[in-house]
């Protein structure tokens, strides 16, 4: 099955994606971008999150076949989509140990703060709900959303 | 890995089309439209289905619209997200579509997914070598129920936040099929079997949730779980009452989720609030009468004790929060 999208900006086309393969298959066996991590599969972890036509999703609940046409953004294109600053809050933070929950944490910090650029704690946990970190105590993760919230205010 | 068994994704543009599609592909075909709880479950081999219908790109089955006779219709694939954050519904109805799983999912998943989940079980939803591994279940490929092995019944678990709060609100859902359109009360839309839990017409799609004018009627919805957020419902609570202007409660509607594998009217309950003022001593009364249509079995996350023995504090805080 041929499945054309825009991924980060650019036209990409894949032409031997598998009916029950998913979006999150197209991007990391088809195309290479491995930003997009492989965890759960079952829409519980969160670390396959990506942008579907400007929609926070699961990419691995995403079907190749539904993502034909559509448009696309994932970790690896969110600089360009001004998430640099939520990036560095979660370096500045410490809020990455083996770093596999982070591509999926930075997207939906990302998507929380372009809804809301001051979130409290509970707004931020709530929007986190839908990502899994199994190293740590989510709390540098908190920490990391208020700094790229309000980068010069807090400590 | 937890990959997709290959089956045919079929594309219609029209309920019409999709209607034809569903019954040209026969039985073993399902339609999806968010696929957040359909995916994991045919990919931990729950399910099978040769064929699915994809109603995404169906015309005229998403958004939410006024009624021209007062009211809402609100279209099956309507994303969880937008009656969230809609405030053309009534609030309860947002609230409970608020508290369903996590952002990702609800950016996902649909009205009419919520309204059509399947029952959930800790038999059921496993992955394959597990229940390969302790015998599989009525529900999937057994012969016997595992929570109640003496009878031949299944007890998995309607699991959705909407279908309670619909109930209470008096919504109806329209369902479209190769016999023509019909329109029945929520509470109809379900059977007491976890098997067999939806009362839908064979190749029936559900195509809309139609919300009446809520009118003076308060409506509330609470969902018990384990942790503050993505957990399924442990039990859920909706209630409405209508109050006359001296406070006496014209009717009461109680609808408990969870407990079974239908959504569960609480009658007696609703029979002691009618024709009474909500005081504290009535609604404990009626708390506790709303306990005894539920019978919780030990398959979900929390213990079936435990969860039987909230309903009545539960069932209180809601009438307290209408009062």
């Amino acid at each position: 099955m041929k499945v054309s999208l825009t991924v980060n900006g650019a036209r990409r086309t894949v032409d031997d994606a598998g009916e029950s393969e998913t979006l999150l298959q197209v991007l990391r066996d088809h195309l290479g971008l491995t930003g997009t991590k492989n965890a759960c599969e079952q829409g519980e972890c969160g670390s396959c999150t990506v942008y579907l036509d400007g929609t926070l999703v699961c990419s691995c609940l995403v079907l190749a076949g539904q993502a034909d046409g559509a448009e696309v953004t994932t970790v690896e294109g969110l600089s360009a989509a001004g998430a640099a600053a939520v990036q560095e809050a979660f370096v500045e933070a410490g809020a990455v140990q083996c770093g596999f929950c982070t591509p999926g944490l930075v997207m939906a910090a990302h998507d929380l703060l372009a809804h809301n650029p001051d979130p409290g704690d509970d707004d931020i946990r709530e929007a986190l709900a839908g990502n899994l970190c199994r190293c740590t105590g989510y709390q540098k993760i908190v920490d990391a959303v208020h700094r790229a919230a309000s980068p010069t205010t807090t400590p | 890995m937890m990959r997709l068994p290959p089956f045919a994704r079929l594309a219609p543009r029209t309920l019409a089309e999709a209607v034809e599609m569903l019954a040209d592909q026969g039985p073993g075909a399902a339609v999806v439209a968010g696929g957040t709880d359909l995916y994991p479950n045919m990919k931990r081999r729950q399910v099978e289905h040769h064929a699915l219908v994809d109603l995404r790109a169906v015309e005229g089955m998403r958004g939410i619209r006024e009624e021209p006779g007062g009211g809402i219709s609100i279209g099956a694939t309507t994303r969880l997200s937008h009656l969230a954050g809609s405030s053309a519904v009534p609030r309860a109805l947002a609230h409970a579509a608020s508290v369903i799983a996590s952002p990702q999912i609800r950016n996902m998943g649909t009205v009419g997914g919520n309204l059509c989940l399947d029952t959930r079980c800790s038999w059921y939803n496993e992955p394959e070598d597990w229940r390969t591994a302790v015998g599989f279940c009525l529900k999937a490929a057994g012969d016997v129920c595992r929570v109640a092995p003496a009878k031949s019944h299944c007890w998995a678990v309607a699991s959705s936040d909407l279908p309670p709060v619909a109930i209470a609100l008096g919504a109806s859902v329209r369902a479209v099929g190769p016999g023509g359109e019909r329109t029945f009360p929520v509470a109809d839309l379900y059977r007491d079997d976890g098997i067999d839990h939806l009362a839908l017409l064979p190749g029936e799609i559900v195509a809309e949730l139609l919300v009446p004018p809520v009118d003076g009627l308060r409506v509330t919805y609470r969902k018990i779980r384990r942790r503050g957020s993505i957990d399924f419902p442990e039990l859920g609570v909706a209630a409405s009452v209508r109050l006359a202007p001296e406070g006496i409660c014209e009717a009461a509607t109680i609808v408990l989720g969870s407990v079974a594998s239908a959504p569960v009217r609480c009658r007696e309950a609703e029979d002691l609030l009618a024709g009474r003022p909500l005081t504290p001593e009535v609604i404990e009364e009626a708390a506790a009468a709303a306990a005894h249509p539920a019978k919780p079995q030990d398959n979900t996350d929390l213990s079936h004790v435990y969860r039987k023995w909230v309903i009545p504090i539960h069932v209180s805080r809601a009438l307290q929060s209408l009062s």
